[in-house]
């Protein structure tokens, strides 16, 4: 079962610059809010935004994670 | 012959070109059966804004073959006039910022909430179950 630190430090990972903030609403560690600020969002939409980070999980979405809010942003 | 997969595909994309707006969701709109569908349908209801329905859930084909089409994970879907516009963390921002009601073409109606209506917390079991034990 990922833990909001494992999916923080993944996001992280593959963002290069990427700042992520991972809470576990549902407690039971399959239903995550993330907050991602990362340069490279900068002229994207939000769209490509959110496909980016849920590229980081691929298949796992919707699957092992089973729900990931976003809330993406370019920074300052 | 077609595989069944590719006659599901096809099916997904002629909805989203035969209607306006289009939702793709877990249940029905009066049955919504995951709390994001129904916090999705509800900031379309405030809106007033009539939209077409799909529901995912009967065969799971139908996920897969419609987030191959969006290249989105997740569900609920809202395409307007063929275009993917979000799942329910961007529709929700988009009611909250007026942006919804743009892209729809309509007037936010007075009585209409600031925030956006929360209509069942994620993880909710279905809204289709009646408390029986009021009598």
């Amino acid at each position: 079962m990922p833990t909001t630190d494992e999916l923080k430090q993944r996001i992280e990972a593959s963002i290069p610059g990427a700042s992520a903030e991972v809470i576990d609403l549902s407690g039971g560690g399959d239903h995550f809010r993330a907050t991602v600020v990362a340069p490279e969002f900068a002229g994207l939409s939000r769209i490509e935004q959110h496909r980016r980070v849920y590229a980081v999980f691929g298949a796992e979405i919707g699957g092992p994670i089973h729900a990931l809010s976003l809330v993406t942003r370019a920074g300052e | 012959m077609s595989t069944p997969e590719q006659q599901i595909s096809t099916a997904i994309k002629e909805a989203i070109a035969e209607n306006d707006v289009l939702l793709f969701m877990k249940g029905t709109p009066d049955a919504p059966r995951c709390g994001f569908s129904a916090r999705t349908v509800a900031a379309l209801e405030a809106l007033g804004k009539p939209f077409a329905a799909v529901d995912i859930l009967p065969d799971p084909r139908i996920r897969q073959e419609l987030s191959a089409i969006s290249n989105w994970p997740t569900i609920p879907q809202l395409f307007v006039r063929g275009e993917l516009i979000g799942g329910c963390d961007i529709v929700t921002e988009m009611y909250e910022n007026g942006e919804l009601a743009e892209v729809l073409g309509v007037e936010r109606p007075a009585e209409a909430p600031e925030q956006a209506p929360v209509a069942a917390e994620p993880g909710a079991p279905p809204l289709t179950i009646e408390n029986n034990l009021r009598r």
